[in-house]
């Protein structure tokens, strides 16, 4: 897909600048024709979502020195729900935005369905779709819910407006929130934000969701709510989930698998029930704390 | 607990500043480039660039309009005075004329609009780099600059020398007025007129109007440039706010001085 090229080659991608301009360079030579192209492949890959597997390998990141992320290696199944926990600081975050490409690591790679995603040698890199439903939510607040759900939809213009129109609609009814197109995102509850997020990435059919932090700032109940959506959208529709939590509850009621990091290291991988019985002191010591963990002997 | 200090090593940090004002010119070059690449794809964003003009044409055009009015009256005043102690306040016409042409309209409506718009467009775009907006357009498959600063690059080069136009017309009859009301001046505005039409060229307004489309060009990057490097929080989107219109003003400044100096 053309697009992920060109964005790979973007302003954004470090200080590099020397790096940019080459890129830059190749855009010029190539990549005129790619928005024609792009839009008629984009019509034909607009399928329903189906999962993929992902294999991180000796993944390290550092910044200023100091390591954030060490040697980090993990194996996730197409179509698992998998959970990210640890205590706040460890690099959680981090890794999920390596995945997401919206960081390069210092060394290591990643592997979805096989394929490097930081690599750029011509071959297409990605033949998957992910989407990230951030902490923040960060939803444009100068759009509507509709707009912004129907965003990519109408950027990539893989359906006709009507259609997308009926995308919008079934998205966001997916997540219980039918009938607030119209709204301004201004307008919504913490709760709604989420979950206005969460139909945003699901408008794109991913493959892959992340999620990050998905219940911070929300209140036990309208966790309650996202846990419920989230376990439909699992039954539902066959994707990958990755989900960084330090709500153990939250991370333990919804996983097929958990992995807690500590110190920028993943300490231990397991089912829940596994991670509950585990010895590990820390481990221990994160699950069964006094106030938003679990009881001993649960 | 008392924290060592390190002294300071001035080739040091000498050596660091000149390495990170090279590397922000090279993002800003980069930033440029890409942006004029996606130009392209501005017909996919015409609601957008319609957008951007409004706010900055439309929504600066009274303020410049009245900034420009008020410049026009204090440039035949001062001007004027000292022309009528020689007896030479015809001359009037052509001296504002061209001052407003050449020099004020497009350098006054500049700073204003990078006062007023550059440094909104860096705390937007700011706001969004700080609350994740741009990463979730990353992870939407949407180019951040495309989507954002493409359309603000357009719509300001589209907007300032519209603005500009209108500030000059108005900043001219603002001279003109004081030039004929004034008992000191009293140059009737048929002669103020005649005066500065035959002064005034076709070269001489393509030469302010292409200050003004470079300017506006200015403000657009460094806006968004500032923007996309936004850290910090709060505190972060104000500085950039601040570095924005320090930036602006400085670079306007200095294109204003190399394109005087290759177009006289």
């Amino acid at each position: 897909m053309k697009t992920a090229h060109l964005i790979s080659g973007s302003f954004f991608d470090g200080p590099a600048s020397m790096n940019k301009l080459v890129t830059f360079l190749n855009k010029l030579a190539h990549g005129f024709s790619a928005s024609f192209l792009e839009t008629n492949n984009l019509k034909e890959e607009y399928g329903e979502s189906s999962g993929v597997s992902i294999s991180i390998q000796g993944l390290n990141k550092a910044f200023d020195g100091k390591p954030i992320l060490k040697n980090i290696n993990l194996n996730i199944e197409a179509g698992e729900t998998f959970s990210i926990i640890g205590p706040s600081g460890t690099g959680k975050s981090l890794l999920l935005k390596h995945i997401a490409k919206l960081e390069l690591p210092d060394s290591g790679q990643i592997f979805v369905d096989g394929h490097n995603i930081h690599t750029n040698n011509g071959v297409p890199e990605r033949s998957y779709r992910y989407s990230m439903v951030f902490q923040s939510s960060a939803l444009f607040n100068s759009l509507t819910v509709g707009e912004n759900v129907g965003l990519w939809l109408r950027e990539k213009r893989v359906r006709r407006e009507s259609r997308i129109r009926r995308i919008i609609h079934e998205k966001l009814s997916l997540v219980g929130l039918a009938g607030t197109e119209g709204m301004l995102t201004s307008e919504l509850s913490g709760g709604m934000r989420k979950r206005v997020a969460i139909a945003r990435s699901l408008a794109m059919n991913p493959d892959l969701i992340l999620y990050d932090e998905p219940t911070a700032e929300l209140d036990p109940v309208t966790s309650d709510e996202l846990a419920k959506v989230i376990q439909s959208l699992k039954i539902k529709l066959n994707l990958t989930t990755i989900i960084v939590s330090h709500d153990l509850n939250f991370a333990l009621y919804l996983s097929d698998r958990v992995a807690m990091m500590d110190n920028g290291e993943i300490i231990e991988i397991g089912t829940p029930e596994e991670l509950k019985k585990s010895q590990n002191k820390k481990i221990r010591d994160f699950i069964y704390t006094t106030t938003k963990g679990i009881k001993e002997g649960k | 607990m008392t924290k060592k200090l390190v002294p300071i090593n001035p080739f040091h940090s000498i050596g660091h500043k000149i390495l990170s004002t090279a590397q922000g010119t090279g993002e800003m070059i980069a930033l440029l480039l890409e942006t004029v690449y996606y130009c392209k794809e501005a017909p996919r964003n015409l609601s957008s660039i319609y957008r951007q003009v409004n706010d900055i044409g439309i929504g600066t055009l009274p303020i410049a309009m009245l900034m420009s009015l008020f410049v026009g009256m204090v440039l035949s005043l001062q001007t004027g005075s000292e022309l009528a102690m020689y007896g030479s306040q015809e001359a009037i016409g052509a001296i504002v004329g061209l001052s407003m042409v050449r020099e004020l309209g497009p350098v006054m409506t500049s700073l204003l609009v990078a006062g007023r718009i550059g440094s909104a467009m860096a705390a937007e775009v700011g706001a969004m780099q700080v609350y994740e907006e741009i990463d979730a357009l990353k992870t939407l498959e949407i180019n951040p600059v495309r989507y954002l600063a493409m359309p603000r690059l357009i719509a300001c080069l589209l907007s300032v020398p519209a603005l500009v136009v209108f500030a000059v017309f108005i900043g001219v009859i603002g001279g003109g007025v004081v030039a004929e009301v004034n008992p000191k001046i009293n140059v009737p505005f048929s002669v103020y007129y005649d005066n500065m039409i035959r002064a005034l060229s076709y070269k001489e307004v393509l030469k302010g109007l292409l200050k003004a489309l470079v300017f506006g060009g200015i403000i657009a990057q460094v806006g968004c440039y500032v923007g996309f490097k936004t850290k910090g929080g709060a505190r972060g989107i104000g500085e950039s706010t601040t570095r924005s219109v320090v930036l602006s003003f400085l670079l306007i400044m200095f294109a204003n001085y190399l394109l005087t100096r290759f177009m006289i």
